[in-house]
């Protein structure tokens, strides 16, 4: 298992900035690893999914039509960038990994290495 | 087994929590209900002439929210479903934060707003509700003779 620690050297800048942390459920089966995230107000355009070595990132930004001379009452939504991000393990295969954005809702589907998958083994009688 | 494929990093771990209880304590003061903010969260703003409301719901097929205002009480709910998880004894969740199942919150509008002029749209996940208030409590400068 490489579960060490490191730090986290590219773009320290804007990691530090707080940013909203999107919910999310992991769901792992034999073939791989589905990442579904909450982000809820990101287009398209600026949702940015990579891997960077063996972590997989998401950045996102949040956007709201909002009238121009509006004046907030209540807001429980007070940033306007998500930011979230995993360490996966050597099993997973980071050059396939596939995404897709639809109504606020990121599926990130990450496969396991081709070595990884399970295969039966058949028993020979001797 | 299955568990230590999809390692987590304490630090990163500690980090969110750290955010989660900043997050939840730098917005709205400690309600009876405690910090925890219902489903889905709402912004609410104004302007002269309307009232608007979003809430972040993301993953809805928009014919399945229900808004509703009735005197002066806007309320919007749902039924969030859950992912497709196959119980076939192979899949695992190893992490479960997102919401499901029904939800249901309700905001009191201002007494000026028009039940009649109330539209909404849903749009990569949020819901935009906007109410238009009357006429005759949109400020007016009065001419003096």
């Amino acid at each position: 298992m490489t579960n060490q620690v490191m730090p986290q050297t590219s773009n320290d800048e804007s990691r530090n900035e707080p940013a909203l942390l999107p919910p999310v459920d992991v769901i792992e089966d034999t073939t791989g690893i589905s990442v579904h995230a909450d982000l809820p107000g990101v287009p398209r355009d600026r949702l940015n999914v990579r891997v960077e070595g063996d972590v997989l990132l998401i950045d996102a930004d949040l956007v709201l039509s909002v009238p121009q001379d509006m004046q907030a009452s209540h807001a429980e939504v007070q940033r306007t960038h998500y930011r979230r991000s995993f360490t996966l393990s050597r099993e997973l295969d980071p050059d396939k990994v596939s995404a897709e954005l639809s109504q606020g809702v990121l599926k990130v589907r990450i496969p396991k290495a081709e070595h990884a998958q399970p295969r039966r083994i058949a028993v020979q009688v001797a | 087994m299955y568990r230590s494929l999809f390692p987590r990093d304490l630090f990163a771990e500690v980090d969110r929590l750290q955010r989660e209880l900043q997050q939840s304590f730098d917005t709205v003061s400690p309600s009876i209900r405690g910090f925890a903010r219902g489903y889905p969260a709402l912004n609410v703003g104004s302007t002269p002439k309307s009232v608007e409301v979003y809430a972040f719901a993301p993953g809805m097929d928009p014919a399945r929210i229900e808004v509703h205002l009735e005197r002066g009480l806007l309320t919007i709910e749902g039924e969030r479903t859950a992912a497709v998880r196959p119980d076939d004894g192979k899949t695992t969740v190893h992490v479960n934060e997102r919401f499901d199942g029904h939800f249901r919150r309700v905001v009191s509008l201002p007494e000026d707003v028009n039940p009649d002029a109330i539209k909404a749209d849903y749009r990569d996940g949020v819901l935009h509700v906007s109410v238009q208030r009357r006429e005759s409590a949109q400020p007016r400068r009065i001419e003096v003779q």
